[in-house]
């Protein structure tokens, strides 16, 4: 693994019978740094990332990551306890549709507690405290507290997932689609605050969208992906400003100018 | 099991004279008891673990207690005196079936007395008087899994309890006090068994689980129809589960019980007419009647002491 990298995956394959999800995709993740995985629907960028949050076994390669404590530890060789504090504790995983990632019939509240209840959080009015502060930091009125997110519009769904996601301070975030299915003006907030939580607390970021604006706005380095494949890869000023791959060159110049 | 104590219980107990014919000793038949005792033994052996067992067809509908039934059919023998209880009372359809039921198929001595009875079989209570060393108390469990009403998914329920990860557990309780200002589960209240397992005590009131921490009987759980058997050995630390600033706690009663005068005993609200006339009485009719019979009289039977009778 390279000096100093989060995260190192190596020729991450995965296939669905003869179909392939995604094919031999290899990269490097360093701490605080954001990396957009663009490309069309169909194009593997979500296979790819829930091969990452290890929710799917890869048909081949690996991926290493490296622990709090300096460790470098092979994901799919820790065992599943191991996995799973991991991912509660150091990872967080935003999805598009917040009703996959949140618990719709427990309060707000309960939704940003639950993570420090897993790690062994056991005062109540600390697990309050805490999440108050973090709604107050996703611009989440704190007086709703106790109101399920079935009452939150789809913006604020967004923004609870990203309380619960971050209250346990991970270093490590997916992201799949996160703005898709929000109206223009809420998805500008919303990227706002991400741009600002991301630069305040360091977080590395993986970020899957088929929307270029949202990766140019979030992303330091961006990976295109075509038919399971990386086809361009780079900073993400240089691949969007002059895009190398035909492919490439179509995705950028199908994005309507406002 | 020693190929002795196997053919103890199997052969024609003594006592068991009037026990009824063309039945095994105690309905089940052996190769049953054999199968139960390794899930209680095993269940032992991982107090407050879900062991699962090929749960029978009982001559009884399921929730009327086939798992204590079948507990109890496994474990008792000749010389045990049984008593059974529902929601603390020795003589409720429930208890008096169960108890007839092991009368006729086993020939065991049985009794209303807490501290009489070598094996307890309850639905719903732990009996008010201190429990001994050597007495075995078999609960009825309708749902054994904590987890059931947050994850339905049982192969996700038993990862989470292999990985010991209850913190949805405390998510319940989180969102009690968020809504009432209080945890306001009241009955089948979550435990930590030994440190290690959250289990579920059956739906006893929460009233009753400081007595499961080091009891010095054995606590057996069955759920006939859930075909899971676990336990509580004795001198088992059982911790109800609670959050810091909302330390966990039991029921308080205003008055003492109506009969006997008790208090710090788990009492039973009875409707006595339809002009807001009510009464408090134990929950346990046999600590209520040793203590009548002790000479402790309540509000309702002050000055009355010729008219027992119409109580009893």
């Amino acid at each position: 693994m390279r000096e100093g990298a989060l995260l190192e995956a190596r020729g991450l394959t995965k296939l669905y019978g003869p179909h392939v999800g995604c094919a031999d995709v290899s990269f490097d993740l360093f701490p605080g740094e954001v990396l957009a995985i663009v490309g069309e629907s169909g194009s593997g960028k979500s296979t790819l990332l829930s091969v990452l949050s290890t929710e799917m076994e890869p048909s081949d390669g690996a991926v290493s990551y490296r622990m709090r404590d300096g460790a470098v530890e092979s994901l799919f060789d820790l065992d599943e306890a191991r996995r799973r504090v991991l991912m509660r504790t150091d990872w967080g995983f935003i999805r598009q549709d917040a009703a996959q990632g949140l618990r719709m019939r427990v309060s707000a509240g309960g939704n940003v507690g639950e993570r420090l209840m897993a790690v062994g959080q056991r005062h109540y009015g600390k697990i309050r405290a805490s999440a108050e502060d973090w709604l107050a930091r996703v611009e989440i009125d704190v007086a709703r507290i106790d109101d399920k997110p079935t009452t939150f519009s789809g913006g604020m769904r967004q923004r609870l997932q990203i309380a619960r996601n971050l209250v346990t301070h991970p270093r490590l975030v997916l992201m799949d689609e996160p703005t898709s299915g929000l109206d223009v003006s809420v998805q500008a907030r919303l990227l706002d605050l991400i741009r600002g939580l991301v630069a305040e607390l360091g977080l590395a970021v993986i970020i899957v969208t088929h929307d270029l604006a949202v990766a140019r706005l979030l992303s330091h380095r961006i990976m295109v992906m075509r038919h399971g494949r990386v086809i361009e890869t780079g900073l993400t000023d240089q691949v969007l400003d002059d895009p190398h791959e035909p492919y490439t060159q179509l995705l950028v110049s199908s994005v309507l100018a406002a | 099991m020693s190929a002795e104590t196997t053919i103890e219980t199997a052969g024609a107990p003594r006592g068991a004279a009037d026990a009824a014919t063309g039945y095994n000793f105690a309905y089940l038949d052996e190769q049953t008891k054999r199968m139960i005792r390794r899930a209680i033994l095993k269940g032992i052996a991982i107090p407050g673990y879900q062991v699962p067992f090929a749960s029978r067809e009982m001559p009884m509908p399921y929730g009327w207690g086939t798992g204590g039934v079948q507990v109890t059919a496994s474990v008792i023998g000749p010389d045990d005196v049984l008593k059974v209880i529902d929601q603390g009372s020795d003589d409720t359809t429930n208890a008096v079936s169960i108890r007839k039921f092991f009368a006729r198929t086993a020939g065991v001595a049985t009794t209303t007395h807490t501290a009489e009875a070598t094996m307890i079989q309850t639905r719903h209570r732990i009996p008010e008087a201190p429990l001994r060393e050597g007495q075995i108390l078999v609960y009825q469990v309708p749902i054994p899994e904590p987890l059931r009403l947050l994850e339905p998914r049982e192969t996700e329920t038993r990862t989470l309890h292999a990985l010991a990860e209850y913190g949805v557990m405390h998510v319940k309780l989180y969102e009690d006090i968020a809504q009432h200002g209080h945890i306001a589960k009241t009955y089948d209240y979550p435990v930590e068994v030994n440190g290690r397992y959250v289990m579920a005590p059956s739906p006893t009131p929460k009233f009753d689980n400081p007595k499961m921490e080091m009891s010095p009987a054995l606590q057996l759980f069955g759920a006939g129809r859930e075909q899971r058997i676990y336990a509580v050995p004795p001198y088992t630390r059982v911790r109800s589960l609670d959050f810091e600033d909302h330390p966990f706690t039991i029921q308080r009663f205003a008055e003492p019980c109506a009969l006997c005068a008790a208090t710090g005993v788990y009492l039973d609200e009875v409707v006595l007419d339809d002009r807001g006339g009510r009464m408090f009485v134990c929950s346990d009719s046999d600590h209520c009647e040793e203590r009548r019979a002790a000479g402790h009289r309540g509000t309702m039977l002050a000055g009355a002491a010729g008219t027992e009778n119409d109580h009893a």
